[in-house]
């Protein structure tokens, strides 16, 4: 049972009266648990593909399945709902917002999103704090972090709300070597502990070694370029055991 | 059921939480917040100490003709008030109509005090020139407790022995000027009575009047009794009652509330004896003062376009400098309604702050001018100011630049709520 499906997933934007195909034809499965990356040169898909996939943007045509649900035919609200319940984001630039503690900002999904009680809210910021190794810096405040720090509170805003799916769209793309490591490094840590999905896209190469599943992009399409082992299923292919 | 499962069936996000970061959120640019407050804060107290200063000179103008000339209203018999340039004697309330009025306005407990006056046009002589004379006759302390600020007219000489003793007149002053009359000359009032006969009679000048605007503003005053006398009436008539309130602001509601009760006493002919006018309705002045009031509402409304302008540009400036955030919080599941929320509650923070700084500043501003006591001249008159603030006014004006501060919330909160995350993410 996979956890991603697409299927000849097209994504067309009009530039002016010209079409531009971002992805043509796409398919691919992923599983549940998995620690997957799209890699690709720019303008070869990989963003507009992890925008379908975390409901930020519609497929053209095709198919696109996430969580058993049809995200490609849920409208603005739903999209949102769907988003705040099953999906996490980690962004290239962090995007934490700079008037909240650390704290908070990991609170913030289960404060405004999910609304959850107090009590359970706080404790579960704290578990997720605890799990990235940021407990000790709860009380500061964004521009107190170096970037590791900050790729590592975005981490615990994805996961703090029990996620199916992490969705990170290159992750390391603004840290150093060692600290892109580190990133990687925890979440894995945390596909393990929380039993959720990370996909994310790069054009690191350390960061693509780390990855058990990777799709090659190139001009919107999925291809063989000789850095995927063999798949692991006839549907999950690109798959690197 | 989790926590979880209860994700988006619960309660609305906690207004708390929505109002913490907003209030953060202005914290952030807190320069340009200051300013914006600062910005309301000066329209809100400009609204309110203008309405005070504009309302305390409008009470000051008021009361100067209320309580010098005209009273709060005043009582004819039907149809006076149409022929009152020729003053005509015939429309005078006899002694019947005279007793029932007083019973009717004794009877009243918004009415302060009453006085009888005699109103009738006569010649005036000062033995070389003669010239028309208005002359309102009056029971000097009936009428100094209806019209307390009349002796306060009084140019020349003084309200000794009574506002007007018998056998004396106050003239008004332009026609003292172009007499050449002094306090204390003998001068000569010739009058004609309702038969048509002519009386004369010999007046000692106890005061020079200040003119006032309007009907009885240019009026000499002489004794009631004195009046009688010179016209030579058989019974005690009276041409009007004047009134004073113990509410001058009921002045326009009780009118109403008179003349519709004195309807019910009707003339031989049946209709309504009597017609009843406030003050509004028997000065000019009043055009002017609603003149005044409608050129205050239009600078209320500048002000409150200067909060809205400020309010709106530091609002739209929020938006555009946060689109990437915008687009984070969306793409996280925050729901549009939530981010309109959240904007609007920046907005309602502004004008909340801004309008409670402004009000309690305007109330502090407003003490401060009445302990001081600022004094201005009104014709020889020595004015002092007595700025005053409702809390009403207070209340409405504060809860008017907040509705507007929120107003002007509205289109830029309602812009980052319509955004396209996927967009304000790649927003630069």
């Amino acid at each position: 049972m996979s956890l991603i499906r697409a299927t000849d997933l097209t994504k067309t934007y009009a530039n002016g009266g010209t079409p531009i195909d971002a992805l043509r034809g796409v398919s691919f499965a992923i599983p549940p648990r998995a620690f997957a990356c799209f890699v690709g040169p720019s303008g070869s898909g990989k963003s507009t593909l992890l925008n379908l996939v975390g409901c930020l943007d519609r497929p053209s045509a095709g198919s696109l399945h996430v969580a058993d649900t049809d995200v490609g035919a849920l409208d603005r609200h739903a999209a949102a709902v769907f988003r705040g319940r099953t999906l996490g984001f980690v962004f290239q630039d962090f995007n934490l917002i700079p008037v909240l503690t650390v704290f908070e900002n990991v609170e913030y999904p289960l404060l405004l999103v999910q609304r959850w009680p107090a009590a359970e809210r706080r404790k579960r910021v704290a578990e997720v704090l605890e799990a990235v190794g940021m407990l000790d810096q709860a009380g500061k405040r964004p521009d107190q972090l170096s970037g590791g720090q900050k790729q590592r509170v975005a981490v615990a805003r994805a996961l703090v709300v029990k996620p199916r799916l992490v969705l990170a769209d290159e992750p390391t793309a603004n840290l150093d070597t060692a600290t892109a490591t580190l990133v990687i490094d925890l979440m894995k840590h945390m596909r393990d502990t929380f039993d959720t999905t990370f996909v994310f896209s790069t054009h690191d190469p350390r960061v693509v070694s780390e990855a058990e599943q990777v799709f090659a992009l190139r001009d919107g399409q999925i291809v063989d370029d000789g850095r995927s082992n063999a798949p692991a299923t006839k549907e999950d292919s690109h798959v690197r055991s | 059921m989790s926590a979880r499962d209860a994700a988006g069936a619960g309660p609305l996000v906690s207004l708390g939480s929505i109002f913490r970061i907003a209030a953060r959120n202005l914290l952030r640019y807190r320069r340009r917040t200051l300013l914006t407050t600062l910005l309301v804060v000066i329209g809100v107290m400009s609204v309110l100490l203008f309405m005070a200063l504009s309302g305390s000179f409008r009470a000051l103008m008021v009361g100067q003709i209320t309580d010098s000339m005209l009273g709060h209203l005043q009582v004819h018999r039907k149809g006076f008030l149409a022929s009152v340039e020729s003053l005509p004697l015939n429309m005078n309330m006899k002694p019947k109509l005279v007793e029932r009025l007083e019973a009717e306005l004794a009877a009243r407990d918004d009415v302060a005090a009453f006085a009888p006056r005699l109103k009738f046009g006569a010649m005036f002589s000062n033995f070389t020139e003669t010239s028309n004379i208005r002359i309102t006759a009056v029971s000097p302390e009936r009428e100094a407790i209806v019209v307390p600020l009349l002796p306060s007219r009084f140019a020349e000489g003084k309200p000794e022995g009574g506002l007007v003793v018998p056998g004396s007149i106050l003239v008004p002053e332009l026609l003292a000027r172009g007499m050449k009359v002094k306090v204390g000359d003998e001068v000569v009032l010739v009058a004609t009575n309702q038969d048509g006969s002519v009386n004369g009679r010999t007046f000692r000048v106890q005061g020079i009047l200040e003119s006032m605007t309007g009907p009885g503003g240019r009026d000499g005053y002489i004794h009631l009794d004195d009046a009688r006398t010179l016209l030579r009436m058989k019974e005690p008539e009276v041409s009007e009652f004047a009134i004073r309130l113990k509410d001058p602001s009921r002045a326009m509601t009780f009118t109403k509330e008179l003349d519709r009760e004195l309807a019910e006493i009707k003339n031989p002919q049946g209709k309504p004896a009597f017609e009843v006018h406030g003050w509004q309705e028997l000065t000019p002045f009043y055009n002017i003062l609603r003149i005044i009031d409608i050129m205050t509402l239009a600078i209320q409304f500048v002000l409150v376009s200067i909060v809205l302008v400020s309010v709106m540009n530091v609002m739209m400036m929020a938006v555009f400098e946060r689109v990437r955030e915008i687009g984070t919080i969306a793409a996280i599941g925050t729901q549009p309604r939530t981010i309109l929320a959240l904007f609007l509650s920046e907005g309602l923070l502004l004008g909340l702050v801004g309008a409670g700084t402004g009000a309690l500043l305007s109330v502090a501003v407003v003490f401060v001018l009445n302990t001081v006591k600022v004094a201005f001249s009104f014709g020889r008159e020595d004015l002092v100011l007595a700025p005053t603030i409702s809390p009403e006014s207070v209340l409405v004006v504060a809860a008017v630049v907040v509705g507007v501060a929120v107003l002007a919330s509205l289109q830029p909160a309602w812009k980052a709520a319509r955004m396209d995350p996927n967009t304000a993410l790649r927003h630069v």
